[in-house]
């Protein structure tokens, strides 16, 4: 099982999310965040005092798969979430020890 | 008159309430809101036992007297000498919401770390040692500055450019710079956490405003009228004056700016509103917007001081300008306030002839000034010697809403 962290551009959202459920991916997280990779902020004004806002609103998507869909996955992120500037963001994937579905026990690949 | 009390006491709560608590941090809005709330309470029990006598009683060039202790004598008779048409009672509420709004002001200056209960203590002290005193000189039987009633120095202030804003204004830089600066500032990053509600505000200002100048011609007739129209007048120039500045300076017109220029215009518009035609009244808006802008952006900066919401920047150098254009622009046509010992008017401003009277305002001006550094000073000494004024390191990083009232502004986590 891996886990797929992927921090996007808000305005992506609807159409990753879109994405994932049409290759058959049943069950994410979607958290707003705040971070920056190399894309700078802006600088907002409030009566002459000058603000660097250097830490930009993104939306970060966590979900844990079956091995076998994880490259289908991470192609459909691409596909959805890509513009080609500075600030689309990235993807991570690592190992997940255990699974659990809280309603009845399951384990493994079959509680994804 | 009701009405125009009514606006004044709305341009407190919530008008100033808010424009203030949308430009201080999330955790501290509660506490901003009930500086401005509580005053609306504390200063009419004040005024109720013994403020409004100690303002509007007779007594000396500086001070009342307690003729109107409890309010004796204070019903619905009208008392000829301030408002011949109205009951002395309107007269007396009428003047309260001024009271009350005053030391509103000072808060913009320690916002965000002053004692809940050592706020309480100053504005009582400062209420009785520096308001009524001024409002005496100005509008009070025998005050030394008053213009209608044959003050030694009469000072032109129609609804409290001096009385109001400059005492203010010039008392919130004294508790700015006593207080100190907030921790962190100017490094770290302090933004406004809703100029929607600062917008909300502001606007509740500029239409209570109405209630503020027009209302002090204390009948409705061409005056209040003329009143209205400059103080409308005023706050649009201002508007488009401070935004003007900031497009042309940073590229982008904000809407904090527009705001603040608004408010800007009113201020300096106060004391001149019964007084100048609606063309210079433009005028003095316009001066008013970018001026205000020039204080608050580039001198605060470059001095360093931490008057948190702009209260000096805005209260006490509008003020202190529109006291002076006052002197400049002020018409006997608009307003016929000098008259000779045979009845027949005499000029008003320099513009209209009468040079002299812009040293009448600079003594007025003065006077406000060195009550409000004096007076303040003081009571800043004592309460902090008693009391103490700030709040702790920690309680200021915790916010004043938790630390002073137990609260949260916003409960928005998910509780479903």
């Amino acid at each position: 099982m891996t886990k797929i962290e992927a921090v996007i551009q808000n305005s992506k959202l609807e159409a990753v999310k879109t994405s994932l459920q049409e290759i058959g991916v049943e069950g994410m997280t979607v958290i707003e965040v705040r971070g920056h990779g190399r894309q700078k902020g802006h600088t907002e004004v409030y009566r002459g005092r000058e603000y660097s806002v250097d830490l930009i609103p993104k939306t970060k998507l966590e979900m844990v798969l079956a091995d076998a869909l994880v490259e289908k996955a991470v192609q459909a992120i691409l596909g959805a979430a890509r513009t080609g500037k500075i600030g689309d963001g990235k993807i991570f994937l690592s190992r997940v020890d255990e699974a659990i579905r809280i309603r009845n026990d399951e384990r493994g690949e079959g509680a994804l | 008159m009701l009405t125009s009390t009514a606006l004044v006491l709305m341009m407190t709560g919530p008008g100033l309430a808010l424009f203030y608590s949308g430009l201080v941090r999330k955790k501290n809005v509660l506490g901003t809101l009930m500086q401005s709330f509580a005053l609306m309470a504390v200063v009419t029990v004040l005024w109720g036992l013994f403020s409004y006598s100690l303002s509007f009683g007779s007594g000396t060039s500086f001070i009342g007297g307690f003729q109107n202790l409890f309010l004796r004598s204070v019903g619905a008779a009208p008392d000829a000498d301030y408002a011949p048409t109205i009951p002395a009672q309107t007269f007396m509420v009428y003047q309260l919401m001024f009271a009350i709004i005053t030391p509103a002001l000072i808060a913009g200056a320690f916002a965000e770390r002053m004692k809940f209960s050592a706020m309480l203590v100053f504005t009582v002290l400062w209420s009785v040692i520096v308001y009524d005193p001024m409002a005496h000189m100005v509008w009070g039987k025998g005050g030394l500055l008053n213009a209608s009633l044959g003050g030694r120095f009469p000072t032109l202030d129609f609804a409290g450019g001096t009385v109001v804003h400059v005492t203010s204004g010039v008392s919130a830089l004294v508790c700015a710079l006593y207080l100190g600066k907030r921790v962190g500032y100017p490094k770290e990053s302090m933004p406004p956490h809703s100029v929607v509600l600062s917008f909300v505000g502001a606007c509740l200002l500029w239409v209570g405003w109405f209630g503020f100048n027009a209302g002090s011609a204390l009948a409705a007739g061409s005056l209040a009228t003329s009143a209205f129209v400059a103080t409308h007048f005023s706050a649009a120039a201002a508007a488009v004056g401070w935004a003007g500045v900031e497009w042309m300076r940073n590229g982008k017109p904000s809407a904090l700016g527009a705001i603040s220029g608004a408010v800007a215009g009113l201020v300096a518009i106060t004391p001149a509103s019964g007084f100048v035609k609606p063309m210079p009244a433009l005028a003095i808006g316009l001066i008013a917007g970018v001026f205000c802008y020039w204080m608050v952006a580039k001198v605060k900066a470059r001095l360093g001081y931490d008057d948190s919401l702009d209260a000096f920047g805005v209260h006490g150098a509008g003020g202190t300008l529109g006291a002076l254009l006052t002197g400049v622009f002020a018409v006997s046509a608009v307003n016929p306030i000098f008259k000779d010992a045979q009845g027949h008017t005499l000029a008003s401003g320099l513009l209209e002839g009468n040079a002299h009277q812009l040293l009448n305002q600079l003594v007025g001006v003065s006077i406000a000034w060195v009550l409000a550094i004096v007076g303040t000073l003081a009571i800043l000494k004592v309460v902090d010697a008693t009391i103490g004024l700030r709040v702790s390191e920690e309680e200021e990083a915790q916010g004043l809403d938790l630390s002073q009232h137990g609260e949260e502004g916003y409960y928005w986590e998910a509780s479903a």
